[in-house]
């Protein structure tokens, strides 16, 4: 277990947004859909969690997808194919409950399409008929739009200014199909905003909706409860209860500030380092 | 000959300094002093001290090597029964334990066990004392899971019976609470737990880090698949409790876990240099009466920026269960003592920050089950304490991921892992001690449970008695 978490592959996927393989070979005999991991890229960055996006047993190893917006994501992206992260541990969290429900619509939005992708196969794999509504700002920031469309019956796509698909949010291409009684179940990743937009939605059909949920995190074992949530009125972890939660069972808007808790100090760091490194693959 | 009552002196950091550094508040004794208090002793035939110890270190063998002038037999003598004496030196509740059953206690003037053991201690690690070697190899491979105190001297005593021995740690650094959560002004890492743990590999044993096991590895596969031949469980009771009032989600309300990770794992109190934020504003609250709380409210009190430091407790001072030593360094340090008060609710701005605490008075009746006088809230008492961030220090649970990967085990109602008198629990060849079994305990009482185990297995494995 002596692992060195070498950077295999390095991938841009948008301008900010990459796809890494990482060897860890343990993780990857272990991880199941809906597992994340937590990574420190440096010896003096912060720990983050990232979901498990794709594994392969042979090769050992694991993929991420991460979106640079801080200080330590940017210390991860500035990393060389063949450097190593720091320190990587997992798989962490519940696996995704996977069981046949019929049509089940897979929502995501920006790069919370990154996890949807693992989820949205197992539940193809279990027989389920697979609608994908995948939203983004613009076009140039959709990803993984290919291999979902390969496990998918049908993919609608949403673009905020109209560069994809239909112009507007993901809501406004699902209501139609909950109309239509045509969804048995909705699983939904994305921007907290976009995830609350879904539950509402969902909840006047009575359909049943998972999210995944993407808390400030720091050691994701159960030790420190920053990546508390409010479900059902309870105190919840989302690294050993979670991630994934009933998105009618959520209070959103105590997960939206939380979020918020260090923005000031992340800003600081961000304008403070130059951004170092190189970004070359 | 009459009796000597002059106690040494811990010599310490002056306070209007050390609020403001993270530096270690006690200083040590020198060799003088130590050998002059190790004289003090009585040398009692009978020593009562070995009883007030929770795992019965033989006390005067240690105090006579010292009075001799021979530190390095002393620190031979103390590793027989304590495998980590600088750090004990350092955390034990030595007033309530060895030093309250010292027969001069009764004069007022206990020998200074602790200070004497940290001298000790520290000794052996500025000389790089040797650990004892084992006298024979074996071949067994044995599992320890956690690096904190229970199974840091589970290993080390596995290790000088000759086993094969690996400490598997989930975080990034070893050390467990010793790590993420004593501070660095109470317990140094680099001078002593460092070292402690470069003793431990020294002597052979094998530690692996970013290793969760039960998700990674469960131990049912160290067993079988990986040929572990025992394995102790060690993980900690380390999951926060909160108090379950409205407004303890607010930005700013952490658990002492998170906090402390925070500034010591993290070290946030490096500030400026460190990646991981912490923020706490001019006035902090922290909820709780353990030395978790006093942890935490020394550890505010040092940030950048802060001004006042309130310590909420909502019994009395007499029935706070911190050491001694750390309610007097917390006072002499200017944390404010809000005691016989309990937060009902925290109440905070449209951005969702912490802005006060709404608190309650109390008064105490009669005794609880824990033996303390119950608190009852005193009515129209409550008031709002501003705070900017508040500590929730009140006690953590058991860790889960164990029992939830590891169905053969038993467990208590509150989820602590069952075992017999010597640390075996429902499962062959699987031990476990320290907090998840006794819920939050001292430091001491978690390397004892360690070395009851390691015995345990032993005898287990090869049917010899130790």
């Amino acid at each position: 277990m002596m692992n060195n978490f070498n950077i295999i592959n390095k991938n841009q996927l948008s301008p900010d947004v990459w796809r890494y393989t990482l060897s860890a070979p343990d993780i990857a005999r272990k991880r199941r859909a809906g597992h994340f991991i937590i990574l420190r890229p440096l010896a003096d960055s912060e720990r983050i969690p990232l979901t498990i996006v794709s594994s392969d047993q042979d090769q050992g190893t694991i993929d991420i997808i991460f979106q640079v917006v801080g200080a330590t994501t940017r210390d991860l992206a500035g990393l060389r194919a063949g450097e190593p992260v720091k320190d990587l541990i997992g798989p962490l969290g519940h696996p995704t409950e996977i069981a046949k429900h019929g049509t089940v619509a897979m929502v995501g939005g920006g790069v919370g399409i990154a996890p949807l992708l693992p989820i949205a196969q197992a539940f193809r794999a279990a027989g389920n008929r697979l609608v994908t509504i995948l939203g983004a700002r613009a076009r140039s920031l959709l990803i993984l739009e290919q291999e979902l469309a390969s496990i998918s019956d049908k993919v609608l796509l949403t673009t905020d200014d109209g560069s994809a698909g239909q112009k507007g949010l993901v809501t406004a291409a699902l209501e139609p199909l909950l109309v239509a009684r045509e969804i048995d179940f909705v699983m939904a990743v994305g921007p907290v905003p976009m995830m609350k937009a879904v539950a509402d939605l969902t909840r006047g059909f009575g359909v049943k909706t998972m999210v995944s949920l993407n808390p400030l995190m720091l050691d994701g074992t159960g030790m420190c409860g920053v990546c508390r949530c409010q479900v059902a009125g309870k105190t919840r972890f989302a690294c050993v209860e979670g991630p994934e939660f009933d998105a009618h069972q959520v209070d959103f808007d105590s997960l939206r500030r939380r979020l918020t808790m260090f923005r000031e100090e992340e800003k600081a760091r961000r304008e403070a380092k130059p951004s170092g490194g190189s970004h070359a693959a | 000959m009459p009796l000597d009552l002059n106690r040494v002196h811990m010599p310490e950091q002056d306070p209007a300094q050390r609020r403001r550094n993270f530096s270690e508040v006690n200083l040590g004794l020198d060799a003088e002093a130590a050998r002059r208090e190790a004289a003090r002793c009585l040398y009692c035939k009978r020593p009562t001290c070995v009883d007030g110890c929770p795992v019965h270190i033989n006390i005067p063998h240690f105090l006579a090597a010292l009075r001799d002038g021979d530190p390095d037999a002393s620190a031979r003598r103390i590793r027989q029964d304590n495998s980590l004496p600088a750090i004990c030196g350092r955390v034990c509740p030595q007033e309530t334990q060895c030093e309250l059953a010292c027969v001069l206690n009764k004069k007022g003037a206990p020998i200074a066990i602790g200070a004497l053991e940290r001298f000790v201690g520290d000794h052996a690690l500025r000389q790089n004392l040797a650990a004892e070697r084992p006298a024979a190899e074996r071949t067994e491979k044995i599992a320890i899971v956690g690096s904190g105190p229970s199974g840091l001297t589970c290993a080390g005593e596995l290790r000088k019976l000759g086993y094969q021995v690996t400490v598997f740690e989930a975080l990034h650094a070893l050390g467990g609470v010793l790590t993420y959560g004593i501070p660095e002004f109470r317990l140094s890492k680099a001078k002593v737990v460092q070292p402690e743990i470069e003793t431990l590999r020294d002597l052979g044993v094998v530690f692996a880090t970013n290793a969760v096991v039960g998700r990674l590895a469960t131990i049912e596969e160290l067993l079988n698949a990986q040929g572990f031949a025992a394995v102790y469980i060690a993980t900690g009771a380390g999951y926060p409790q909160f108090m379950g009032v409205p407004g303890e989600d607010l930005n700013y309300v952490y658990s002492a876990n998170e906090f402390l990770t925070r500034i010591n794992l993290m070290e946030a109190y490096r500030w400026n240099a460190a990646a991981t934020p912490v923020r706490v504003g001019r006035r902090v609250g922290v909820v709780g009466g353990g030395n978790t709380a006093l942890d935490a409210a020394r550890s505010a009190l040092r940030l950048p920026g802060v001004e006042e430091v309130h310590l909420i407790y909502r019994r009395s001072e007499q029935e706070m269960p911190a050491r001694t030593e750390e309610v007097k360094h917390a006072r002499e340090e200017g944390i404010i003592f809000r005691l016989l008060t309990a937060p009902v609710a925290f109440t905070g701005n449209e951005r969702g920050d912490l802005a006060a605490a709404r608190c309650v008075e109390m008064a105490l009746a009669e005794p609880d089950a824990s033996g303390r006088r119950r608190p009852v809230p005193k009515p129209g008492s409550e008031y709002l304490l501003e705070l900017d961030s508040a500590v929730i220090a009140i006690g953590t649970q058991a860790n889960p991921i164990i029992a939830q990967t590891t169905p053969g085990l038993a467990l208590t109602s509150k989820g602590y892992l069952q075992v017999d008198e010597q640390g075996r629990t429902a499962m062959p060849r699987v031990y476990a001690g320290g907090d998840i079994v006794s819920g939050s305990a001292t430091v001491i009482l978690a390397m004892g449970a360690g070395r009851t185990a390691a015995h345990a297995m032993h005898f287990d494995l090869t049917g010899q008695k130790l």
